[in-house]
C-alpha cells in the first residue's frame, strides 16, 4: 500500500486524541525545520527524528534504545548533546514505518519522568564525527589501573571518622567529604605547611598501587601526600590547577566506587572533558597539569559516550564532540589524589600560571563560604573576602574610584571650616580632599588602599570600621561610604555604626552609604543596572553617565514602613535556602537575588598586581599624580558631579553566559563560574577573578540598624544609585 | 604620619583605660614644607589635646620653642601659629612605631603609615 494512501485511510477513523498527533508532530516538523534546520521527509525513509526523544529532555540512550529496537533492528540512534531530538536509522524502511506508528505520540518513561515522542521520517541523518579532541598535553588515563578487589580494599582504608587535623578543609568545604594524609592541604591559602605533617602518613593499602606507578614509570619518586575526596552525586569541584609551588610536576588521581567526568580548561578556551571511569588512574604532567585547569561541574548526570560494543575505545575519548553519547547516572565516586610535597619553588615553563614566578595565586578558593553563624567565622570570612581581595584589587580599584559622588560631595561641603572629618572605609582616599577647608583623615582595612591615600598626600592609616583608633569623640563629621556592606553579621554591622557613632561629637553627624538590594526604585534602575548593555562595561566612563538623581539640597524625610521590608526579608530568606546555605556568586549587572553574596570582581591587568604586591604598584601614574600637586596637603579633587555612585561600575559583566550554565540547582556549588569564565578573555593570561563579599541591604533595613543605637538621630535617609543612605546626628545630651 | 593625626589617634587595644597619647618612636623623621595657612590652623586648635601635641613634639625633638600651655588669644598670633603649623603639619613620621602607654603595644609606622591594626585577642 503506498504511504500516502495508507495515511488517508487512517484518516477517516481518526479519533480526537491522534488528531492532536498529529496537530503536535507537525508542530515538532516545524520546530525542527525552525530552529535546527532539519527538514522532515513526505515520505517513509528508514530514518526518524524522535522530537523529544534526546538527551537534552533527560532521556537517556538506553531508554530510547530500549524502546526503538521493539520494533526492529536498529542500524543507527543519533543523540547529539543537550538535544531535545534523536535520530534513528532502522535497518529497513518497513521498521521505520512500523515505528512511526507504534511510537509517534507514545509516552516513554525516562526515570521519574515521561515524555512523548513525536516521530517524522528525515531523508538523511547528519552525522559528522568532528575530528576529536585531543587529550591535554601530558595527561595519561590508565582504565582499569586497579581491580575491583583493590577498589574494595582502598575504599575501606579511607578512615573517614573526624579528627581536628583537618580544620581549614571542613570549614571551606561544606560539600565533598574531604581527607589528607602526610601533609594537611589547607584551603584557606591553597597551600600545605611543609613543615608540619600530618600523623597519618599514606595508608599502608595505597602501596602496592603506588609502587605499581613507579613500575609503570607513571612516577619517578613514591608521593608523600594523599588527599581523598568523596564525591555525592551532584556534588563537584571547581576548575584549579594545583599550586605549583606546593606540589612536584606529576598529579595522579585514582577513581574509586564510579565514574565521572573531568573538565580540563585551557588558558585560550579550548575545554577537554574527559570521561573517568571508575578504577582508572589519571597521570597529570608537564602542560595538563601546570597550565590546564581541572574541575568537576556538579551535576547528577554526565553526558558520556554510549558503551557502544562497536567502539569500546570511545569511552575516554572526550563526550563534547560526540554524537553517540547517553546520560550517566553520577554515583558517589571517591578520587584519592597522590602528589609530592615541593620544597624548591616551582621553575615550570608556565609562568603564567606558577605562584613560584610571581603569577598571582588562584583567587577562587574552591568552594563559597556560607553565611557565618558566629564571630570566628564572620572574621574569617571578611579577611578572606572582603581583606584581602582589596589589598590584591587595590590598584586597579583605586583606577575606577576616580570621581567622588555628588551627594556625598554635598554632605562633606555642608560641613563648617575647621570640622574634624574621619572616613572610616577611606578607599583610595577620595572624599579626604574634596573640601579643604576640612581636618580630614581616613583610615581603611587595606594598606595597600592607604598606600595610595599617602602617596596623594592625604593623612590616613590602617585600621579596622570595628575597632577606629580615634579619641572619642573628637570628630564633627564621619563618614562610610560603601564598607557596613562588607561585614557579614548583623551584630558586626551594627558594631561598625557603633563605632561611628563613638568617634562623633555630640552635635556631629555622620553619612552613611550600603548597597541596596533594591537596584531599581522609584522606577528608576541604578547605574549599575543600566551599565550593562554598554559597549565595555568593565571600564564605564563615568563622566558619561550623568546621574539620574537631580542636585537639589538634599533630605527629605523619609524613614520606610518597616512592615514592608520584613515581608522582603522574608522571601529573599527563602531564596537563600535553595542555595544550601552557600554565598552566591552575583552575575554583575544584574538585579540581586540574595542579600548575602559574593560579587566577582575582575581583574583587569593581573602584572600590574603582583607589582604593587612588591610594593611598586603604579608608581608610574601616581608620580605623575603627585608632580601635578603643590605641597599643600588638601588636594582638591575634582568633584565631578556627573559621577555615578553606582557601585564597582567598573566590572565585567560578561560572566553572564558562563553563569547561566552553573544554576544553582545543580548542587549550589556556583564557584566554577568565575574559572568558566576565564575562557571568555582573550588575552593570553586570564584575568584573575577576585570574589568580595556584600550584605546588601533592604529598604528600611539601614533605618532599623541606626534605630538600635540609643542617642543618635535619623537626620534624613534616601536612594541613590542603587544605594540606601542615612545621615545621623548624635544627640547633644550624649 | 603628621602629629595632627597622632593628635587624633588612640590606642584601642581590649582593656586599655589609658590609651592616650600615644608615645612615638620615630626612626625617621622628615619635615616639608606645607603652605601655611593661619586661618585653617587656628581653627584647628580647639580641636586638639595640646598636652598631647606637645609631648609628641618633644619626642621628635621638634618642640622648639613652642609653649607648654595654649596662648590666649593665638588667633592673631601669627608668629605662635607658624609654629603649630610646623609641628601639626610639616614634621612627619616616616618609620617608626606608636606605643599603648598602657599595654606597651606597638603600632608600626611604615612609609608614614600607621598600622593600627589589632590582632583577634586584643579586640
Amino acid at each position: 500500500m503506498d504511504a500516502s494512501v495508507e495515511n488517508n485511510v487512517k484518516t477517516v477513523r481518526r479519533s480526537k486524541e491522534d488528531k492532536k498527533v498529529i496537530r503536535k508532530q507537525l508542530k515538532a516538523s516545524h520546530t525542527l525545520l525552525k530552529h535546527e534546520g532539519i527538514s522532515t521527509a513526505p515520505q517513509p525513509t528508514k530514518s526518524l527524528v524522535v522530537a523529544n526523544g534526546g538527551l537534552g529532555n533527560g532521556v537517556s540512550r538506553e531508554e530510547l534504545s530500549a524502546a526503538l529496537k521493539q520494533i526492529g533492528e536498529v542500524d543507527k540512534l543519533i543523540m547529539h548533546p543537550h538535544k531535545p531530538y534523536a535520530f534513528v536509522t532502522y535497518r529497513s524502511e518497513e521498521s521505520a514505518r512500523k515505528a512511526h506508528i507504534h511510537l509517534n505520540g507514545e509516552k516513554l518513561q525516562c526515570g521519574e519522568n515521561s515524555v512523548t515522542l513525536y516521530l517524522s521520517y528525515v531523508d538523511s541523518v547528519t552525522c559528522e564525527e568532528e575530528a576529536s579532541v585531543s587529550l591535554p598535553e601530558g595527561l595519561v588515563l590508565v582504565q582499569d589501573f586497579v581491580s575491583s578487589e583493590e577498589e574494595a580494599l582502598l575504599l575501606a582504608a579511607i578512615d573517614w571518622s573526624p579528627t581536628n587535623t583537618d580544620v581549614t578543609a571542613q570549614k571551606a568545604l561544606k560539600h565533598r567529604r574531604v581527607k589528607h594524609y602526610g601533609f594537611e592541604f589547607r584551603y584557606d591559602n591553597n597551600n600545605v605547611d611543609k613543615d608540619k605533617p600530618l600523623p597519618a602518613g599514606i595508608p599502608q593499602e595505597c602501596l602496592p598501587v603506588l609502587e605499581r606507578c613507579v613500575e609503570k614509570k607513571h612516577i619517578d619518586i613514591m608521593p608523600d601526600q594523599l588527599t581523598v575526596n568523596q564525591y555525592e552525586s551532584g556534588q563537584g569541584i571547581p576548575p584549579h590547577v594545583d599550586t605549583h609551588s606546593a606540589f612536584e610536576d606529576t598529579i595522579m588521581s585514582l577513581s574509586l566506587g564510579a565514574k565521572t567526568v573531568m573538565e580540563f580548561r585551557h588558558p585560550d578556551g579550548r575545554l577537554v572533558a574527559v570521561v573517568l571511569p571508575e578504577r582508572s588512574l589519571l597521570v597529570m604532567k608537564g602542560e595538563s597539569r601546570f597550565l590546564w585547569t581541572h574541575g568537576i561541574t556538579p551535576r547528577k548526570f554526565d553526558m558520556v559516550p554510549a558503551c557502544d560494543p562497536q567502539s569500546p575505545g570511545d569511552m575516554t575519548a572526550d563526550p563534547g564532540t560526540h554524537s553517540n553519547l547517553t546520560l550517566s547516572k553520577r554515583g558517589t565516586r571517591t578520587s584519592l589524589t597522590f602528589r609530592k610535597i615541593r620544597h624548591e619553588p616551582c621553575c615550570c615553563a608556565f609562568p603564567s600560571a606558577c605562584d613560584s614566578q610571581g603569577a598571582p595565586p588562584s583567587p577562587s578558593p574552591p568552594s563559597p563560604p556560607s553565611l557565618p553563624c558566629c564571630h570566628a567565622d564572620a572574621a574569617l570570612l571578611e579577611e578572606q573576602y572582603v581583606h584581602r581581595v582589596y589589598d590584591a584589587i587595590a590598584s586597579h580599584f583605586s583606577s575606577t574610584r576616580h570621581s567622588p559622588w555628588p551627594r556625598v560631595c554635598l554632605f562633606l561641603s555642608s560641613l563648617p571650616p575647621g570640622s574634624v572629618l574621619a572616613d572610616v572605609g577611606c578607599g583610595n582616599g577620595k572624599y579626604l580632599g574634596v573640601n579643604p577647608d576640612l581636618i580630614a583623615v581616613g583610615c581603611d582595612r587595606s594598606s595597600a588602599l592607604v598606600q595610595i591615600c599617602a602617596e596623594r598626600g592625604f593623612q590616613a592609616f590602617v585600621s579596622d570600621a570595628l575597632s577606629v583608633p580615634l579619641r572619642t569623640a573628637s570628630c564633627d563629621a564621619c563618614i562610610s561610604i560603601a564598607v557596613i556592606h562588607h561585614l557579614s553579621t548583623q551584630e558586626r554591622r551594627k558594631a561598625a555604626m557603633q563605632e561611628l557613632v563613638r568617634l562623633l561629637k555630640p552635635g556631629g553627624r555622620a553619612l552613611i552609604y550600603v548597597w541596596a538590594f533594591e537596584q531599581e526604585y522609584n522606577k528608576q534602575r541604578s547605574k549599575y543596572l543600566k551599565d550593562q548593555n554598554k559597549e565595555h562595561p568593565e571600564n564605564p566612563n563615568p563622566t558619561e553617565n550623568p546621574p539620574e538623581q537631580s542636585q537639589e539640597p538634599q533630605e527629605k524625610l523619609s524613614i520606610h514602613n518597616s512592615s514592608h521590608s520584613e515581608d522582603n526579608y522574608r522571601t529573599v530568606e527563602n531564596n537563600q535556602h535553595v542555595n544550601d546555605g552557600k554565598l552566591s556568586v552575583h552575575t554583575n549587572r544584574t538585579a540581586f537575588e540574595t542579600k548575602d553574596l559574593l560579587v566577582p570582581w575582575h581583574l583587569k591587568d593581573g602584572k600590574k598586581r603582583v607589582e604593587v604586591e612588591s610594593g611598586e604598584g603604579g608608581k608610574k601614574d601616581r608620580q605623575k599624580e603627585k608632580s601635578k600637586k603643590t605641597s599643600r596637603p588638601k588636594t582638591t579633587l575634582d568633584c565631578n558631579p556627573a559621577a555615578s555612585p553606582g557601585f564597582d561600575s567598573n566590572m565585567l559583566s560578561d560572566t553572564r553566559d558562563a553563569t547561566h550554565s552553573s544554576k544553582p540547582s545543580l548542587g549550589g556549588d556556583t564557584c566554577q563560574t568565575s574559572s568558566s569564565a576565564l575562557k571568555l578573555e582573550s588575552e593570553s593570561i586570564p584575568a584573575p577573578i577576585f570574589h568580595r563579599y556584600y550584605h546588601v541591604f533592604q529598604q528600611g533595613e539601614l533605618e532599623q540598624l541606626c534605630a538600635q543605637e540609643a542617642g543618635v538621630t535619623v537626620q534624613s535617609s534616601y536612594h541613590d544609585q542603587g544605594n540606601w543612605c542615612v545621615i545621623l546626628e548624635k544627640d547633644l545630651g550624649r | 604620619m603628621k602629629l595632627l593625626t597622632h593628635n587624633m589617634l588612640t590606642s584601642h587595644v581590649k582593656g586599655v583605660t589609658k590609651g592616650y597619647p600615644l608615645l612615638i618612636k620615630a626612626t625617621e623623621v622628615k619635615v616639608n614644607e606645607v603652605d601655611f595657612n593661619p586661618q585653617f590652623v587656628s581653627r584647628m586648635i580647639p580641636k586638639l589635646e595640646w598636652s598631647a601635641l606637645v609631648q609628641a613634639a618633644d619626642e621628635l625633638g621638634q618642640r622648639q620653642d613652642l609653649p607648654g600651655e595654649l596662648v590666649p588669644e593665638y588667633e592673631n598670633n601669627e608668629e605662635f601659629l607658624k609654629k603649630v603649623h610646623r609641628v601639626l603639619l610639616e614634621v612627619e613620621v616616616i618609620e617608626g612605631c606608636l606605643r599603648c602607654p598602657e599595654s606597651g603595644r606597638e603600632f608600626p609606622i611604615s612609609r608614614g603609615i600607621p598600622n593600627m591594626l589589632l590582632n583577634e585577642d586584643e579586640v
